[in-house]
């Protein structure tokens, strides 16, 4: 069969844990990408290699327990298997060596779907560890199909699996009831037709148990374990531990303080290298190149915009290297064990924790590292929330702010009453995102049935390369598909900022031409630039727009001045405190926007910036989804506009709610 | 899935025909929720809902020994061993299994 040139279309079916990407990368190696379901959320990871004639594009299909779909995962999974249109040419079930038992249902009924199969007992150099002893011949005569074994670590074993994937051939044998249907690939395909009907779960029932009751045979034949029901005891040890009252959850508590550590601080340095190797980019290509529209789109839109994706990436990079480790090593399933309950109560999930944690630096990690949920409603509900959690880019907006609330510092006891508003809005954002968690797993309906069941995998050293693949695959798909959204944003925010109606801004380039005005350029020379640079702001497309909104934040205590830096914070919220300084003419200075804002005086000379109207922004900078990257990646996870679109008019409505009460009341 | 708390049973079987002999079941019946970590024990029955199918996919159908292996603090989810691997199941998961401790 494998003599002439052929192309294959092969997937991989199995159990989560059993090592499907593992051999997938060993597989593939660096020749995979990932793509899309259609109307899901579910990646899809595919790959190709060659092998003698063949050239074989491989499938990584979800991680599924069954070929009766009770998740949008295992759906997917199962529909792809089963497709008509592209039916693949073979399938290559994976067992984890080490559970067989449990493996052995899904493979049963694959085989008994009547396609081409090859059987992998993988981790089989576990299995050995373990003193199971599997009879691979046996194995493959029971099966009624070829068996390889392969140990997962050295990769021996890859080359007998490709050779067995061009030769693979329909299992002999059959595994379920004869006398309750002759087609069983006819009672799988049913159970897509709505209703699912009563009948068809006795039947599945029945058929598992019939499965269960064959498999207990094969396995007593094929495998011979001194240990039988008995837990590793490596496992049980680190368990008693991580699983313990106390002692679980200051692990837990250490851990994530180490990742936080390192997206807060640590991600710091290479996030400023890129941002000034951009930054040196910009004025390189400014000062080379032919000056003109297309050079400032490039110097200042794009690449500004580039840089603006790229930032990110040393975040998700260590986010999801520590996500990875946890993950493949089995720890993840422990601290979601522990947590499950105190989560639980505001609809989240046990794996919440560590996206609404990191949350505190970045939104856009957190919300890509919400995929470990499996639950389809807890996993958008996390979503949904995380935007709440007070984020690394809020702190320079609330710096500012609140020190012009409490210029001089007063101190209550051993506190700085600075360090306790500031602990105030976090604990605020913390607490809006709990009660919305609650509110809305009180609102949210989902067809998909919901069971938290779930494996607690033995703990194993994790694979350095898969991490390291996991980790590549994460950051391609932010920049990709997240990035292009953020690129587009930041060139359309650059264009409405530099470009304003009509000539309007040639004509403030000649109406300051010749400085004839005597308040202006007296001491500063800066200060000239920095004139015209706010008064062109004012008359670019953004100071028409922030004029236009005034009547409707004029509620909340703000002219259009900050209306303007409402709208370009919508890049990122840090861009307020910069556009503030460009509009009051203090170019990058901290110190002189603050002193400047707070001598403004309105028409009637009284304080601008009083506390009613600081407080005010401070409460909306806590809950506006003042935020492009988070709007494109929820866009990208949720993969519909839907949830970022109902994210943000409920957060914006939020904020806009709050602020009027804080300066309705402080006023 | 409130009708699978302790509670609701009871009220239930008041209610219906056969409400004593189910009642009687129940005071009977040792539920896995029950039991205490390391305690073995059989599956007798498994409770006739949308859940049981997913249970028995996952190991867990009459006859099939298991023990529990441990309880998260604050009493859920519970782990047990099964099938030859460890599942962790939440309470309202656990009151769906029937068992019968064995020594």
């Amino acid at each position: 069969m494998s003599q002439s040139k052929k192309d294959l279309k092969v997937v991989l079916l199995g159990n989560p844990n059993a090592g499907k990407s593992t051999l997938f990368n060993a597989l593939t190696g660096l020749n995979q990408k990932t793509g899309n379901y259609s109307g899901v959320t579910v990646d899809k990871l595919q790959g190709s290699f060659k092998y003698k004639n063949n050239s074989v594009s491989l499938i990584d299909l979800p991680g599924t327990y069954s070929l009766f779909a009770k998740s949008t995962d295992e759906e997917v999974a199962v529909k792809d298997l089963l497709s008509q249109t592209e039916k693949p040419d073979v399938v290559v079930i994976v067992l984890d060596s080490t559970n067989l038992q449990r493996n052995l249902l899904l493979a049963t009924q694959a085989l008994d779907l009547g396609m081409r199969t090859v059987v992998v007992l993988n981790m089989i150099d576990e299995a050995i560890y373990q003193n199971i002893h599997i009879d691979i011949e046996k194995l493959k005569d029971l099966l009624g199909a070829n068996v390889v074994a392969i140990d997962s670590r050295t990769k021996e074993g890859t080359e007998k699996i490709k050779e067995a994937i061009v030769n693979a051939e329909v299992s002999r044998n059959k595994f379920f009831d004869l006398t309750s249907t002759s087609d069983y690939a006819q009672m799988v395909n049913s159970q897509f037709e709505s209703p699912y009907k009563v009948e068809l779960r006795k039947w599945e029932e029945d058929d598992k148990i019939y499965r269960h009751k064959n498999i207990k045979y094969i396995y007593g034949l094929c495998v011979k374990s001194p240990e039988q029901l008995k837990l590793k005891e490596r496992s049980t040890k680190i368990d008693r531990i991580v699983t313990h009252p106390v002692l679980g959850y200051l692990v837990f508590m250490a851990l994530i303080f180490t990742i936080f550590q390192f997206i807060f601080y640590v991600a710091e340095y290479p996030m400023s290298w890129i941002e000034d190797g951009f930054m040196a980019l910009s004025s390189f290509i400014k000062t080379n190149l032919p000056s003109g529209i297309l050079n400032d789109l490039f110097s200042d839109g794009v690449v500004t915009g580039i840089s603006g994706v790229l930032m990110f990436v040393p975040q998700i990079t260590f986010l999801f290297l520590f996500i990875a480790l946890l993950e493949d090593s089995g720890y993840m399933a422990r601290a979601s064990f522990i947590m499950d309950k105190v989560m639980r109560k505001f609809g989240l999930n046990g794996r919440s924790v560590i996206p609404v944690i990191s949350a505190t630096a970045c939104a856009v990690p957190s919300i890509m590292s919400t995929r470990s949920i499996s639950n389809f409603k807890e996993r958008l509900i996390t979503i949904f929330v995380l935007p709440m959690v007070s984020c690394s880019a809020r702190l320079p907006v609330y710096t500012l702010l609140i020190s012009m609330m409490f210029p001089s510092t007063i101190v209550l006891g051993v506190f700085n009453l600075k360090g306790i508003v500031l602990f105030g809005l976090y604990v605020l954002g913390f607490a809006f995102t709990l009660i919305t968690a609650f509110v809305m797993q009180k609102l949210l309906k989902t067809k998909e049935a919901s069971f938290f069941m779930m494996e607690m995998p033995v703990y194993r050293v994790p694979l350095l390369k898969n991490v390291a693949l996991g980790v590549i695959n994460k950051i391609k798909v932010f920049v990709f598909d997240a990035g292009k959204v953020i690129l587009s944003i930041s060139i359309v925010l650059w264009f409405l900022s530099n470009y304003g109606p009509g000539n309007a801004i040639e004509e403030i380039e000649k109406k300051y031409a010749n400085a004839e005005y005597p308040h202006v350029g007296e001491a500063d020379p800066n200060y000239y630039t920095e004139f015209i640079a706010s008064k062109k702001l004012e008359a670019s497309y953004i100071g028409v727009l922030g004029k236009a909104i005034e009547p409707v934040i004029k509620p909340l205590g703000y002219d259009w001045k900050i209306g303007i830096a409402i709208i370009t914070s919508f890049a990122a919220r840090e861009v307020f405190v910069g556009t503030m300084s460009t509009i009051y003419g203090a170019n990058g200075n901290e110190k002189g926007i603050q002193e400047k804002l707070m001598s403004e005086r309105d028409e009637n000379g009284n304080l601008k910036y009083t506390v009613a109207v600081c407080f005010s922004l401070v409460i909306f900078y806590v809950f506006a989804m003042q935020c492009m990257s988070t709007i494109a990646v929820v866009k990208r996870e949720t993969k519909s506009w839907k949830w970022p679109t109902i994210q943000f008019v409920y957060l914006t409505a939020l904020a806009y709610l709050s602020a009027w009460i804080t300066f309705t009341i402080l006023k | 899935m409130v009708h699978n708390q302790p509670i609701y049973t009871i009220i239930r079987v008041f209610i219906k025909p056969s409400g004593l002999a189910n009642f009687v079941k129940y005071i009977m019946d040792t539920l896995l929720s029950q039991l205490k970590p390391g305690e073995h024990a059989i599956i007798k029955s498994i409770a006739d809902n949308a859940m049981k199918t997913k249970l028995i996919e996952m190991g867990c159908f009459p006859g099939e020994e298991l023990y529990i292996t441990k309880i998260a603090p604050f009493g859920c989810p519970f782990a047990i061993y099964v099938s030859g691997y460890e599942l962790s199941l939440r309470l309202n998961e656990a009151n769906n299994i029937v068992v019968e401790r064995l020594n």
